[in-house]
């Protein structure tokens, strides 16, 4: 199947951006470089094109119509525009995508998901919402722009207004942007102070070339976006998260509410068979996703993610280990053919001076 | 002193018996932020086009293969503490090794930079 083009391929170009495939989607891998872009986004503000993740609008109530039922999170009883992240789980407890959905009024909802894996969401809502239920695929239609770093806020206000610096972490509202009446949400995969931004198609264009007017901008791609949320060890779905694994498994478990029902959580427990690590080498050198883990010259493990972490200096990574072997402070050997590295298990997050909590003034 | 290449990308200067290659300015573009180099160890038999050195950038790990066969008498170790170099100053302060050459007939088999800037213009 040939690629999709986000509506701001032609701007990637006209940047001189590497782009590569992407789920699907031929995406921006960087600008400049990567490291760059990374520093960049946690000391200024970088801008990111985000169009392939896909949007659901979902309207009926969410016990009825069975929403509540498909995904993990505690949302139904929450105030109005706020965010809420949690998990699609299949029979047996794996992750079929992590979602965040927005509670937009009563009754009115919009699910964001990934991108390779909107057409599998889509079916998995038609399998399981009760015929009460009104699903929307906006995927198309709707372009979304994150705005992410310490100075994102400013950056933001001179678009959307003073009111948007009343936004609290994982809320969002609407706002007045090149005459559109957009969501912006508090929200990001940086771990910086930032904003993601959902409008119509035809109006990201504009969007982007008028973000980038401001010179505390510069585009990102998502070389950084993947080093950025790697030292947040933020699970990225197809590397941390897939259908074989499990939310428990994943250490996401305050994602889950187990005061209500949803699809899998029978399984949840006798399926955690594994356990996700994050964890720090001695060493420049990078693990990379297939890579085994060691401890006293058996294999306890597998890589997930890694990379030279810009920010800490040394390389870093996620990886499944055996149950009990996930001990902060455990020394591992990563290997593949024809190398190792040693590294030891840490506590998550890698990067703690993110200013993604921040409050503003 | 002129640069020849290799279709892998490498450089290579040769001054009397002694070559110093690296990686040529096309590749370190290619690969983008390079984070780590693993270097050979001096006094190491290199055989043409077999592996030399590993560099690795934040999306991937490559090989650099050998421009010429010999033995290795020089490495360049500050660029393992700063990989960069190789993005900064590929020709100069980036070079990888000093390899004493085995068999100068090799050279014959690279390019010069006029055929490596038309070879890169075709890739």
């Amino acid at each position: 199947m040939e690629n999709k083009n986000t509506p701001l391929l032609e701007e990637h170009e006209d940047l001189k951006a590497k782009i590569a495939s992407f789920g699907g989607w031929n995406m921006p891998i960087q600008y400049t470089s990567i490291i760059t872009e990374h520093n960049w986004t946690r000391e200024n503000c970088s801008i990111f094109d985000i169009c392939h993740m896909g949007e659901f609008m979902i309207y009926g109530d969410p016990v009825q119509t069975g929403i509540d039922n498909i995904l993990t999170q505690d949302f139904k009883n929450a105030d109005d525009n706020t965010c809420h992240y949690g998990f699609m789980l299949n029979k047996n407890a794996g992750i079929i995508d992590d979602v965040i959905i927005y509670k937009i009024e009563k009754d009115k909802f919009m699910l964001v998901v990934n991108a390779a894996t909107t057409v599998k969401d889509e079916q998995n809502l038609m399998d399981n919402l009760h015929s009460g239920a009104i699903i929307e695929n906006i995927s198309e239609k709707t372009a979304k722009i994150d705005v992410q770093g310490p100075m994102s806020a400013d950056v933001v206000e001179q678009l959307a207004g003073a009111g948007i610096r009343d936004l609290k972490y994982y809320r969002f509202g609407f706002y007045n942007v090149l005459g559109e009446n957009v969501i912006i949400s508090r929200t990001g995969y940086t771990g910086e102070l930032g904003f993601e931004i959902y409008i119509k198609t035809e109006k990201a264009v504009e969007l982007w070339q008028t973000l980038l007017k401001d010179t505390r901008v510069k585009p990102a791609g998502l070389g950084a976006r993947d080093t950025l949320r790697l030292e947040m060890s933020y699970p990225l779905y197809g590397h941390e998260l897939d259908d074989q694994t499990t939310p428990y498994e994943a250490g996401l478990d305050r994602f889950v509410d187990m005061d209500k029902d949803f699809i899998g959580k029978s399984k949840l427990q006798e399926n955690t068979k594994k356990k996700l690590c994050c964890f720090v080498t001695d060493s420049r050198r990078s693990p990379r996703h297939g890579h085994k883990i060691f401890k006293n010259n058996k294999q306890i493990g597998f890589v997930t993610s890694g990379s030279f972490s810009p920010s800490i200096g040394f390389a870093i990574g996620m990886g499944y280990v055996e149950k009990k072997e996930d001990e902060i402070n455990n020394e591992i050997v990563i290997k593949d053919d024809r190398m190792q590295i040693n590294a030891k298990i840490v506590k998550r997050p890698f990067y703690k001076q993110g200013t993604f909590k921040i409050e503003l003034a | 002193m002129k640069l020849l290449f290799t279709k892998e990308h490498e450089w290579v200067k040769v001054d009397g018996k002694t070559a110093t290659m690296g990686i040529s300015d096309h590749a370190q573009h290619s690969l983008g932020d390079i984070t780590f180099v693993e270097l050979p160890a001096i006094g190491a038999v290199c055989k043409q086009s077999a592996q030399i050195a590993t560099v690795e950038s934040v999306k991937a790990a490559s090989d650099v293969y050998a421009p010429v066969s010999g033995k290795v008498t020089e490495i360049n170790d500050e660029v393992e503490a700063t990989p960069e170099t190789l993005n900064i100053s590929p020709y100069e302060k980036g070079w990888i090794c000093k390899i004493e050459l085995s068999n100068k007939e090799e050279l014959s088999s690279l390019m010069d930079q006029a055929q490596y800037d038309e070879y890169v213009k075709g890739l």
